[in-house]
């Protein structure tokens, strides 16, 4: 018996990513059929997109969030994914955003994704059902 | 002699409370687990090009898809529904040659994507799903009359895996976005 429960917590601690960002703004995924797995979440760096929270039930204005914290200026991006890419060649961009955005702001990430030279990337989505 | 055996006795370690550890341990990891598998379309942007002209595209090579501001799917300047682009990409990657107005191989088909600052994203996705989805029909088909299995089972990094995708590239251009 302790011998089973302690495979099974093994398996948990291993599968286990325990700090998950804080979002700070609000997304819904959008749903697609034809998607892939990314396999190797080391790779994977991710932006959020979406309506900022606000306190309540309210939203704001579409902002972009990095980590941990919400990029005021878009022109900042391409620094930091830079650095991500410096510190990681093989590096994949999850661009996780709200499915009720406008393509403008994404198009903005877009090229500062081209000009600091991380072209993989990936809309994240859910599979639909 | 009494003695002596009883001491041996109690120098077991009592293993009853190993149990309980684990089982709080193993609690806490399945509370805070989350066990969400990245899920997405994946796709490669151009690079910022340098002043070198980019080689020209002849153009029944070409399939400009624009989702403008409003939402609609234009395909070469027609209208188009999203459930059709499938169909018409699969038409336009699989023409070889046969029609003067589609691509002349696989190889050559170039797919431009191109969007409006006020396109809707889910349009986008659902558009760009759709386009994905005529690429994994192709390879699905190739990959049966090839090796008669589904494109799914090849392997990843697989010598017959990278021969179907060689047949059916994915050519997708994100077209650059214009001004203002």
């Amino acid at each position: 018996m302790p011998d089973v429960v302690f495979m099974l917590l093994i398996f948990f601690m291993v599968t286990t990513v325990l700090r998950e960002v804080e979002l700070q703004v609000q997304i819904d995924y959008a749903d697609a059929e034809n998607i892939e797995k990314i396999e190797q979440k080391r790779l994977v760096s991710y932006i959020y997109i979406g309506p900022e929270r606000l306190g309540g039930n309210r939203v704001g204005e579409t902002k972009v969030q990095i980590d941990d914290a919400l990029v005021e200026d878009v022109n900042a991006i391409r620094n930091i994914m830079y650095d991500k890419l410096m510190e990681q060649p093989r590096l994949i961009v999850s661009l996780r955003v709200d499915e009720d955005s406008e393509f403008g702001i994404i198009t903005d990430v877009q090229q500062e994704l081209r000009h600091a030279g991380t072209l993989r990337i990936n809309y994240s989505t859910r599979r639909e059902i | 002699m009494l003695n002596k055996k009883r001491g041996r006795e109690s120098a077991e370690i009592d293993g009853s409370s190993l149990a309980d550890i684990a089982f709080l341990l193993l609690i806490f990891f399945l509370v805070v687990t989350t066990i969400d598998v990245d899920t997405g379309i994946g796709l490669v942007l151009p690079p910022i090009p340098d002043d070198v002209e980019p080689p020209p595209v002849r153009e029944r090579n070409l399939m400009n898809i624009l989702v403008n501001a409003q939402g609609m799917v234009l395909i070469n300047e027609q209208p188009a529904a999203v459930a059709s682009v499938r169909e018409r990409v699969k038409e336009f990657i699989d023409n070889n040659g046969a029609d003067p107005n589609l691509s002349e191989s696989p190889d050559d088909a170039i797919v431009s994507i191109k969007t409006d600052r006020r396109t809707p994203y889910n349009v986008y996705i659902d558009m760009l799903d759709e386009v994905m989805g005529a690429y994994a029909e192709l390879r699905h088909q190739e990959s049966m009359d090839r090796f008669g299995v589904p494109f799914s089972s090849l392997e990843q990094g697989s010598e017959r895996r990278a021969e179907v995708q060689e047949a059916y590239p994915k050519k997708i251009s994100i077209a650059e976005p214009d001004e203002g």
